[in-house]
């Protein structure tokens, strides 16, 4: 089955999405979940890269002859770009958590000590 | 000598990766092996970054090449019969160069301060090994020939950067800074990638000396180059994107924000290779040359105007920090944006404002590490309960004046010759930007007035603050001699290392292409 551009048209969105909720709301696990939402779209976004309808797994041994394989450079970065992902998430989610032991809330508008 | 010259700039990312990872273990052993262990790390690390940079500047700045994996690359056969030369490369021009001599000199003065800052308080073995992986992933970003992998030592200078923004868990401000400054580097480094899959999209390929071959100038290349300029100006810390810039200088522990403002001008190497070497002439310079330099007025003046009213010490000098960044930029955009026709002054325009990295660098730092001592001596960090501190520590008063006068371009300090250049250069495009440049540097001094009289002017204070102890003294006193011998014969060194550098931007694009394709 043909997809067409259906992939990126789902990774843009993605992007948007996540963009969205890391201006617009006001919860510190919210704002992550918008980075985690960008981060998707952009993994998503170099997967769709990639790939080809109908392609295999890019291992050459005892690949079947005259198969077309997906390109296997994109997903080395997405693999690559979920590991980093991972860790900025922790780092992010750890600092929340510490947040709110000392502020006692996750509220933007009551975490803003430093202004000005 | 020559294996080890040969082997620079791979050595310079691997060794203090090593030692990152290595300070836990040997912390074990105790504070005094941590910290010589540390010390040796940093001394390597600067002297092999001193010996790249003698051989790249004893060549005038031509670029050159450093392949892991051999100089035909591993050959992976195939059932086919044909084989895939794996290749990872690093290039090295004045630019990189230049750049790798700043944060040797950053870090190494870092380092040094560090341990007697961490003698008087727990938690030094994580902010060391953090220290280390922050100094990996600068260098790495300085020197990669990839894209890709420039997107990765990018991710591992954010993750390093607000680890040693927020490891001290028990202190409240620094966990709110630790999270918006981690949050909004993950988005410049996510903005960074997504432009770096579009441009692997058309042309297959990562290698930057490639990309730049192939460029079009499409549609689609201009979309990417929006996204790296937003991703890149945030992660430097250029208004509008500046927000997060004053928490992380001002919340990191003293002789951080040094390090913290390196890794900033790293992103703005990068922006800058993008702009000359990556894109050049493929897209309408002019226009991208006047969006620099709008970023860079913008810049200069929110950043001094907010600096006028801090009153917490640390804040204070980080908007200065970050109004410096705008002066690097005028310099830089003035050059890009008459870089189709190359007239003199153009030229002059980027030489100031990579001089001025250089410059900025010294003195930033050296007043963030006067903060440092001062905050230490009076146990607060606000101006208002200052006071008197010149009675007895003559030593920092003198420094911290040096480095106030150097940030605020005043002759005979080593700030007036970079800006000097860049006043010059800007007036000649337009009398408005020089003009707004000058009026700032003027503000900037009486912000360092206040400074001087709420600190260190008055009357005795109560309990005699401790002048700092010599480990501290060192690394200040090295930080001054560069702010005034840089001052003194600024004709030297701009011969000898700042025009390979701005060569390599403004001249240097064919040669870096033609260096990994051949030919060129």
């Amino acid at each position: 089955m043909n997809i067409g551009n259906l992939p990126f048209v789902v990774a843009a969105l993605l992007v948007v999405f996540g963009i969205y909720t890391f201006l617009f709301k006001r919860n510190l696990v919210k704002l992550v979940i918008g980075v985690s939402l960008v981060e998707t779209g952009v993994n998503l976004f170099l997967v769709t890269l990639g790939y080809r309808t109908g392609g295999i797994a890019p291992i050459y041994t005892f690949a079947p002859q005259a198969q077309r394989m997906v390109l296997p450079t994109p997903q080395a970065l997405t693999l690559t770009s979920i590991v980093i992902g991972l860790a900025t998430t922790a780092l992010l989610l750890s600092f929340a958590v510490f947040i709110h032991r000392h502020y006692g809330t996750l509220d933007v508008r009551k975490v803003k000590e430093l202004q000005g | 000598m020559t294996a080890l010259t040969n082997h620079a700039p791979v050595l310079l990312i691997a060794i203090p990766l090593l030692g990152a990872f290595a300070v836990p273990l040997i912390g074990k052993l105790g504070r005094g092996a941590r910290d010589s262990f540390v010390g040796l790390i940093a001394l390597v690390t600067a002297a092999v970054a001193g010996l790249l940079a003698a051989s790249v500047f004893g060549r005038a700045g031509a670029p050159g090449l450093y392949v892991l994996g051999g100089h035909q690359g591993f050959a992976v056969p195939l059932p086919s019969g044909m084989s895939i030369p794996i290749r990872i490369i690093l290039e090295i021009d004045g630019m990189s160069a230049f750049m790798a001599l700043i944060t040797a000199l950053v870090t190494l003065t870092g380092a040094f301060f560090s341990f007697s800052y961490w003698r008087e308080r727990s938690g030094g073995t994580m902010f060391f090994s953090l220290l280390m992986l922050l100094t990996a992933g600068i260098f790495g970003m300085e020197l990669t020939g990839d894209m890709f992998n420039f997107f990765v030592f990018l991710e591992i200078t954010s993750i390093a950067a607000c680890g040693l923004i927020g490891f001290r868990v028990w202190l409240k401000t620094s966990q709110e800074a630790g999270f918006k400054v981690m949050a909004l580097y993950t988005l410049s480094g996510l903005f960074v990638l997504l432009a770096i899959g579009l441009l692997y999209g058309q042309y297959g390929g990562l290698n930057i000396a490639y990309l730049a071959s192939a460029l079009t100038g499409s549609t689609i290349d201009i979309v990417a180059l929006g996204l790296l300029l937003t991703g890149l100006a945030m992660k430097a810390g250029a208004v509008p994107l500046h927000m997060w810039a004053p928490d992380a200088y001002g919340e990191a522990p003293a002789p951080m924000s040094a390090v913290l403002v390196a890794n900033s001008q790293a992103s703005l190497y990068g922006l800058f290779r993008i702009l000359f070497t990556l894109f050049g002439v493929t897209v309408s310079v002019a226009a991208l040359g006047w969006i620099l330099i709008v970023l860079a007025l913008l810049t200069i003046f929110v950043g001094v105007t907010m600096a006028l009213i801090q009153n917490d010490i640390k804040r204070l000098i980080a908007y200065s920090a970050v109004s410096q960044i705008g002066y690097m930029l005028l310099g830089v955009g003035v050059g890009l944006a008459v870089s189709v026709a190359k007239p003199d002054f153009g030229f002059v325009a980027m030489q100031g404002g990579i001089f001025h990295m250089l410059n900025d660098a010294a003195c930033i730092g050296l007043l963030f590490l006067g903060s440092g001592v001062i905050i230490r001596a009076t146990g607060t960090r606000d101006l208002n309960k200052m006071g008197g501190l010149a009675h007895s520590m003559k030593w920092t008063t003198v420094l911290f004046m040096i480095g106030a006068f150097a940030l605020a371009g005043v002759p005979p300090f080593n700030g007036f010759a970079s800006k000097f250049l860049i006043y010059e250069a800007s007036f000649k495009l337009s009398p408005f930007l020089a003009v707004v440049a000058v009026l700032s540097s003027i503000l900037l001094l009486a912000v360092f007035v206040k400074v001087f009289q709420a600190a260190f002017l008055g009357a005795k204070p109560a309990g005699l603050p401790r002048e700092a102890p010599m480990g501290m003294m060192i690394p200040m006193v090295a930080l001054a001699l560069v702010v005034i011998v840089f001052g003194l014969f600024p004709g030297f060194f701009v011969d000898k290392i700042v025009t390979p550098a701005a060569n390599a931007l403004w001249y240097g694009r064919d040669a870096y292409i033609g260096l990994v394709l051949g030919g060129g």
